[in-house]
C-alpha cells in the first residue's frame, strides 16, 4: 500500500476537503492531530474502500494524517494516539505502521495488540510491520489467530516465515482439539506440513 | 419489540446477559461512565475504564449483534476524591470519540461543593463538544437534588432538550417534565421504579421525552426490565407503536442529537471473523 493510492481513494469522499485541510494543519500544528485523528471516521466514513482492499475510509484518512506529521514527532504521536485511541483509532495506527518512517520503534504497539482479545487488532498486528516482531512473539500471535478463528490470510508472509517450531505448536493444538472432539480450522492445516 | 437501552453498565454484565438481551430484542445500548463499586484511586484507572468503554466493550457487544455507545464523564461520587479529580482532564479527549454520544453521568451524589464544580465544568464540556448530557440524580435527598440539578442546568446555558435527568420517580418527574429536559427512569427489581409504576407515569405524563432504562450494573438489577416494561405497557392498553416510541424512537431521538449515533446493523461477522474467542469459549 502507498499513500498516493489511499489519497486517490478518498477523492470522492465527502471528507475530501476536510482531509486536505487536516493534512495541512497537522504539518503546521502537530498537536492538532489528536482531535482530527478521532474525528476522521465522521468525515471520511468508516466503510471499506472499494478500490483499496482491506482499508476503510477512516483508516486511509488517519494514515494520511500521520504521514503529515513532522518525522521528528512521529514516534511520540503514534504511541499517544494508539494509547488513547478507541478501537478504530488503534486499528488505523496499526495499519499505517508499514507506511511510516519509524523503523522498528513501534514494535511495542504490536505486542499490545496481540495481547488483546479484539480479533481486529490481533489481525492488524500481523501485517507487513510484523517483521519487527521477534520470532517467538510472532509464532504466538499466529497460533492465537488459529485459536481465535481469525483467517490466516491476514498474516503477511506466513509461508516464508512459518518454521518447525510453529508447526510443532500447531500440532500440539491439533492434539488438544482432537482430544476434545474438535478440529483445527482448515486454513491452519498447512502449518502442520513442516512438522515431521 | 426493538429495544434501545439508554443506560446500562455492560462492563459489569456477563455474556449470558448479552445473549438474553439480544433474544429479548435489545439492539442498541448506551453505557454511561460511572463508578465501579470499588473506589478508584488514580486518574490512570479512569483512562483504562474509558478505553474499555470505547474499545473492548463495543467489541464484546457486537458479538451479540448489539450496538454499543458510551457517555464519558467523571462521576459525581468520585468527583469528591482529590485523587480522581485529574480524570476531569482526560474527559475532553474521550468526548471526541466516534461512539461517545453524551457527557455523563454527571450531576449530584451528596451535593457537595466538589460535585458542584465537576457538574458545571462538564456541562460546559457538553456545550463545547456539541453533545447531550446525561445527568444522574442522587438516591438520598432526591427531590432537593433534582431541583438543584435543574437550576444548574438552566444556569449552564445548555438547551434543556439536550439533557436527560435520570433515575426519576413519581415525586420528581413533574419538575423535570416542566423544565423541558428529557426524563429518564431506571426500572429495578426492588428499588427505583417498577414496570407497573412506570406504566402509571406514562399514563399521567405522556410518552414525549420519556426514556426507560434498566441501569443494570454490578448490583441486583435486571437487563430485561426494559422488555418487561414494554410488556406491561401492552397489557395496560398501550399499542405497539407506543412501545416502539418509548423503547426505541425516543432514545434514538435524544442521543441522535450527538450526530454520532450509528445504528448500522451490528453484524456479528463484520468484526469477528466468523466467531470470536468469546463465542468460542475464551483464549
Amino acid at each position: 500500500m502507498d499513500p498516493g493510492t489511499l489519497r486517490t481513494a478518498l477523492k470522492d469522499s465527502p471528507g475530501d476537503g476536510w482531509l486536505t485541510a487536516g493534512v495541512e494543519r497537522v504539518g503546521d500544528d502537530p498537536p492538532s492531530i489528536t482531535r482530527l485523528f478521532a474525528a476522521a471516521g465522521r468525515h471520511c466514513g468508516r466503510a471499506a474502500l472499494p478500490h483499496v482492499p482491506g482499508w476503510t475510509g477512516d483508516q486511509a484518512a488517519r494514515a494520511l494524517l500521520l504521514l503529515a506529521l513532522p518525522a521528528a514527532d512521529l514516534r511520540r504521536y503514534i504511541g499517544d494516539l494508539y494509547r488513547h485511541g478507541d478501537a478504530g483509532e488503534k486499528l488505523a495506527v496499526l495499519k499505517a505502521l508499514p507506511l511510516l518512517p519509524i523503523g522498528a520503534d513501534a514494535a511495542p504497539l504490536l505486542h499490545d495488540a496481540v495481547r488483546t482479545n479484539d480479533t481486529r487488532l490481533v489481525a492488524a498486528a500481523l501485517g507487513p510491520y510484523a517483521r519487527h516482531l521477534d520470532q517467538a512473539a510472532w509464532r504466538q500471535a499466529v497460533l492465537k489467530c488459529v485459536f481465535m478463528g481469525i483467517p490466516l490470510s491476514v498474516v503477511h508472509g506466513l509461508t516464508e516465515r512459518a518454521d518447525d517450531e510453529l508447526a510443532a505448536m500447531t500440532a500440539a493444538l491439533r492434539d488438544e482439539r482432537e482430544a476434545a472432539g474438535r478440529r483445527l480450522p482448515p486454513d491452519a492445516l498447512p502449518l502442520l506440513r513442516q512438522s515431521t | 419489540m426493538r429495544i434501545f437501552d439508554p443506560h446500562i453498565h455492560m462492563t459489569s454484565r456477563t455474556t449470558d446477559d448479552y445473549e438474553r438481551m439480544a433474544a429479548a430484542g435489545v439492539r442498541a445500548v448506551v453505557e454511561p461512565a460511572f463508578w465501579l463499586g470499588q473506589p478508584r484511586t488514580s486518574a490512570g484507572s479512569f483512562a483504562d475504564y474509558f478505553d474499555s468503554l470505547v474499545g473492548w466493550e463495543p467489541f464484546r457487544a457486537a458479538q451479540f449483534g448489539i450496538r454499543h455507545h458510551a457517555t464519558i464523564a467523571l462521576n459525581p461520587k468520585e468527583a469528591n476524591d482529590p485523587r480522581c479529580r485529574e480524570a476531569l482532564d482526560l474527559v475532553p479527549r474521550y468526548l471526541d470519540k466516534d461512539s461517545v454520544v453524551a457527557v455523563g453521568e454527571i450531576g449530584y451524589d451528596a451535593m457537595t461543593r466538589e460535585e458542584d464544580e465537576a457538574f458545571v465544568v462538564q456541562l460546559k464540556l457538553a456545550v463545547e463538544h456539541e453533545l447531550p448530557a446525561l445527568v444522574h440524580t442522587p438516591h438520598r435527598d432526591k427531590a432537593r437534588g433534582v431541583r438543584r440539578t435543574l437550576a444548574v442546568v438552566a444556569e449552564s446555558g445548555i438547551a434543556p432538550g439536550r439533557v436527560v435527568v435520570d433515575h426519576l420517580n413519581e415525586v420528581t418527574v413533574g419538575a423535570v417534565h416542566d423544565s423541558g429536559c428529557w426524563m429518564g427512569f431506571s426500572i429495578y427489581p426492588d428499588t427505583k421504579m417498577s414496570p407497573s409504576r412506570m406504566v402509571e407515569i406514562l399514563r399521567t405524563h405522556g410518552l414525549e421525552r420519556m426514556l426507560i432504562n434498566s441501569a443494570a450494573d454490578w448490583g441486583r438489577s435486571d437487563p430485561l426490565l426494559t422488555r418487561r416494561t414494554g410488556e406491561a405497557m401492552l397489557a395496560a392498553g398501550f399499542g405497539d407503536d407506543d412501545v416502539d416510541r418509548v423503547l426505541w424512537r425516543n432514545p434514538v431521538e435524544f442521543f441522535g442529537q450527538s450526530g454520532r449515533l450509528d445504528l448500522t446493523e451490528a453484524a456479528t461477522g463484520e468484526v469477528s471473523f466468523q466467531g470470536s474467542s468469546i463465542l468460542r469459549g475464551g483464549s
